[in-house]
């Protein structure tokens, strides 16, 4: 056991860092919901693509690097070290793009991949629907072939919770094509072109105030049968291998239990100052092992693929740790502020109402890219082998499937 | 970046689980839960000498392998899933650790080739009475080089030859070597929650008691030995955690219940994936604990707090909800279940409560935070 780098990742790692020192940005700025920001993280991302620190991972004859994990790792560790802008590309080029390449045709490849890889074009994942957010395979929204014979597709529905929509040049869209055969086998997935008047992006007023992910309506958007990725009907396989490199992109967060000892020891209890109180030094020694446990846990992960292995199924944990965790931090902490803890005032409230905000936005946490209950599913049937559950909705129609409405 | 066992660490895992899947079934942990004389398996203990594995961490020098912690450790992992009854950590974690900690070259000469042969059997013999050990625990007193006093519980206490003392000694406590065998040691044995480990009641009327480490030390050297062996216990438990899940997930699979695999109810799924998102944590926990250790780094006591919390609450997690998947037959005698129940108690105090390790770790936070 030896947490310092080998001489190649440290020589890696040395060339990551000077490049990096002498091109990204020192300063923070503004985010990428803001045009300007938008802009910036374009010309970030163009500049990492031409040095060869965009998608690194991405074999060669897509115009990516051909490197190994453990270098996309390094670098992403020395990026982390600068106030680098939003990534509006992380959905495209971690999930989208990525189906495009292994289900796509020829010509998409040719036509999507360099310019995502630069930061040219934006992408994002038009997959839950009101009807089916944990259950993705009950899409609605239909497309079906023009009249005219042209082989095109007529689509209508909606899609919910698509992060970056109002950015976005372009989306993969599951869409429901065979209604009549069961669930999984109706469906088909395309690109689209979010630019197209047929598509109404707008956003969702989020119960924390922020508006970070969209509703799509489509009315008769008209697409050519060769936006078509995959074949008809395949479109749950397809979106498979989109949902696994998501599950993978979403990670963890810090425990704070830093920041609730040091809010403790400035506030009264009637047990003396709040640091002293039993219940909250139990609590914050369990945040403190969850979320170093799952720190060690990323070390093993990284370990693997810093020998060239698949890492293990321990690497499937840190949402379902950390979602809970910081509901918890949270709740506790507003609680020791007391009656004081109502306050969202960041002017008035403890650490900039710091604790209110997670308190707000943990719920969201739980949910994204898989619920809590979902996560665990996964586990129980991917990690240890148990059956699924008893499905209501196999071998049957789709048409026919209870709705509940 | 490497954070994992190395490949001869892993064979070494590897052997010693075919070695104890082997030599220690379960019907030899009922054999000694069984039999009220016995409170160790004697022939897995001569066994388990011979592989070498007491003498792992014990340099060459005096007898041992001359390997390290991380041998250790993976050895450890197995006996725990093992269930294992022998007394490997009182004689290996305590005693063996105590000589290697404060132990004067005469003292490491007399004992560690012993320990490594399989000839001496170890106990640790801290606490007097229920609750944390503080000084204010330690009554039992040496004077003259006497020592006088009551220790209970002391695992194998019943059959060790050779007890680390933590006693008074001019108002100050410290640690002390005290041979069983001799004048002035009278040993009852105690029933437990775990019978497949031995536990004594250690009455000592004036035995013959020789100071190891500093005088003064003994509260100090006391922890440092209960960190070392927190790192040891942990991987101990993250074994017989994985066992019960293993064992959770069988029945799960194979138990009908209204026409279906239990497993296939969210109920037990859930329950079964928290689990081992603990066990999976406790591991890495523990992992951490192992270099820290190894590798004498300034972390021990912090990265052994957290190795001995995680894997105490994993263990006891996994043996209550591995017998509640099994459902009534989990509650008989005659199933399994019980002796991980019974064995995730006997871990999870015999170096201390998880409870009081939190504080410890609370407390290492607070002086990491001022530093």
């Amino acid at each position: 056991m030896d947490f310092n780098d080998t001489p190649e990742e440290a020589a890696y790692r040395a060339k990551a860092r000077s490049w990096l020192e002498a091109n990204a940005p020192k300063r923070q700025g503004r985010d990428e919901e803001d045009p300007a920001g938008l802009k910036d993280a374009k010309a970030w991302q163009l500049k990492k693509a031409a040095a060869g620190y965009s998608c690194i991972t991405w074999p060669k004859e897509w115009g990516g690097v051909g490197g190994a994990n453990w270098q996309a790792q390094v670098f992403a560790q020395e990026e982390s070290n600068y106030p680098t802008p939003g990534n509006p590309f992380q959905i495209g080029l971690g999930m989208c793009v990525p189906t495009i390449m292994t289900s796509g045709n020829e010509a998409d490849k040719q036509r999507f991949v360099g310019p995502a890889m630069r930061g040219e074009e934006i992408w994002c994942q038009l997959f839950s629907e009101p009807s089916g957010g944990s259950d993705v395979a009950a899409a609605r929204t239909r497309a079906v072939r023009a009249p005219d014979g042209s082989g095109d597709w007529i689509i209508n529905g909606q899609k919910v919770w698509t992060s970056g929509a109002q950015f976005s040049d372009f989306g993969i869209l599951v869409t429901r094509t065979d209604p009549d055969v069961p669930k999984h086998k109706g469906l088909t997935m395309f690109w689209v072109d979010m630019h197209d008047a047929a598509i109404d992006v707008r956003p969702i007023h989020q119960m924390s105030g922020a508006s970070g992910f969209n509703e799509v309506y489509f009315t008769d958007l008209r697409v050519k049968d060769s936006q078509r990725v995959g074949a008809v009907g395949d479109g749950w396989r397809v979106s498979l291998v989109t949902l696994m490199n998501e599950r993978n992109a979403i990670g963890g967060g810090a425990s704070y239990h830093r920041q609730v000892m040091d809010l403790a020891s400035s506030i009264a209890t009637l047990a003396g100052s709040g640091i002293k109180d039993a219940a909250l030094r139990e609590k914050v020694a369990d945040w403190y092992v969850q979320a170093e446990g799952l720190r060690l846990t990323r070390l093993r992960t990284q370990t693997a693929l810093s020998r060239g292995q698949t890492p293990g199924p321990e690497a499937s944990i840190g949402k379902v740790v950390t979602a809970p965790l910081m509901q918890d931090v949270a709740n506790t902490a507003v609680e020791l502020e007391d009656q004081f803890g109502i306050i969202v005032d960041p002017a008035l409230a403890p650490l900039s109402a710091m604790f209110q905000a997670t308190l707000m936005s943990a719920p969201g946490m739980r949910i994204a890219g898989g619920t809590d209950e979902i996560l665990k599913n996964i586990i129980a049937e991917r990690v240890l082998g148990l059956p699924q559950d008893v499905r209501v909705d196999k071998d049957v129609a789709f048409k026919d499937i209870p709705t509940g409405r | 970046m490497n954070f994992d066992f190395s490949d001869d660490q892993k064979f070494l895992k590897n052997e010693a689980r075919r070695f104890l899947e082997g030599r220690c079934p379960t019907s030899k942990v009922r054999a000694v839960l069984d039999d009220p004389a016995k409170s160790y398996d004697a022939d897995l203990w001569k066994e388990v000498a011979g592989q070498g594995w007491l003498g792992t961490a014990i340099p060459e020098a005096y007898g041992g392998l001359g390997l390290g912690h991380l041998e250790l450790c993976v050895i450890a992992e197995e006996l725990g899933r093992a269930l294992a009854p022998i007394p490997f950590a009182s004689t290996v974690y305590f005693l063996a650790e105590a000589l290697l900690l404060a132990g004067s070259e005469a003292q490491k000469q007399a004992w560690l080739p012993k320990i490594a042969a399989g000839e001496v059997i170890g106990c640790f013999a801290s606490v007097e009475r229920p609750g944390v050990l503080t000084e204010a625990q330690v009554q039992a007193k040496v004077e003259g080089g006497k020592l006088s006093g009551t220790k209970l519980p002391v695992t194998d206490g019943d059959i060790a030859d050779v007890a680390v003392v933590l006693a008074r000694e001019g108002g100050r406590l410290s640690l002390f070597l005290v041979e069983l065998g001799g004048a002035g040691v009278a040993r009852e044995t105690l029933q437990t929650l775990d019978p497949t480990r031995g536990v004594a009641k250690l009455t000592f009327s004036g035995a013959a008691a020789e100071r190891l480490g500093e005088a003064g030390e003994g509260l100090a050297l006391a922890e440092a030995l209960l960190e070392r062996a927190a790192v040891l216990l942990a991987f101990e438990q993250v074994g017989g955690a994985d066992r019960a899940l293993e064992m959770a997930k069988g029945y799960a699979i194979e138990r009908y219940a209204f026409g279906r695999p239990i497993g296939s109810y969210q109920a037990i799924k859930h329950k079964l994936a928290d689990i081992y998102v603990k066990n999976e944590l406790a591991r890495s926990s523990a992992y951490y604990g192992a270099w820290a250790l190894e590798t004498g780094a300034s972390e021990l006591p912090l990265a052994a707090a957290s190795a001995r919390v995680s894997a105490s609450e994993a263990y006891w997690n996994a043996a209550k909800e591995n017998l509640q998947t099994h459902g009534g037959i989990g509650f008989t005698w005659q199933m399994d279940c019980h002796l991980f129940y019974r064995r995730a108690q006997q871990l999870g105090l015999v170096a201390g409560g998880a409870k009081a390790w939190k504080e410890r770790l609370v407390q290492q936070l607070e002086r990491r935070n001022a530093a």
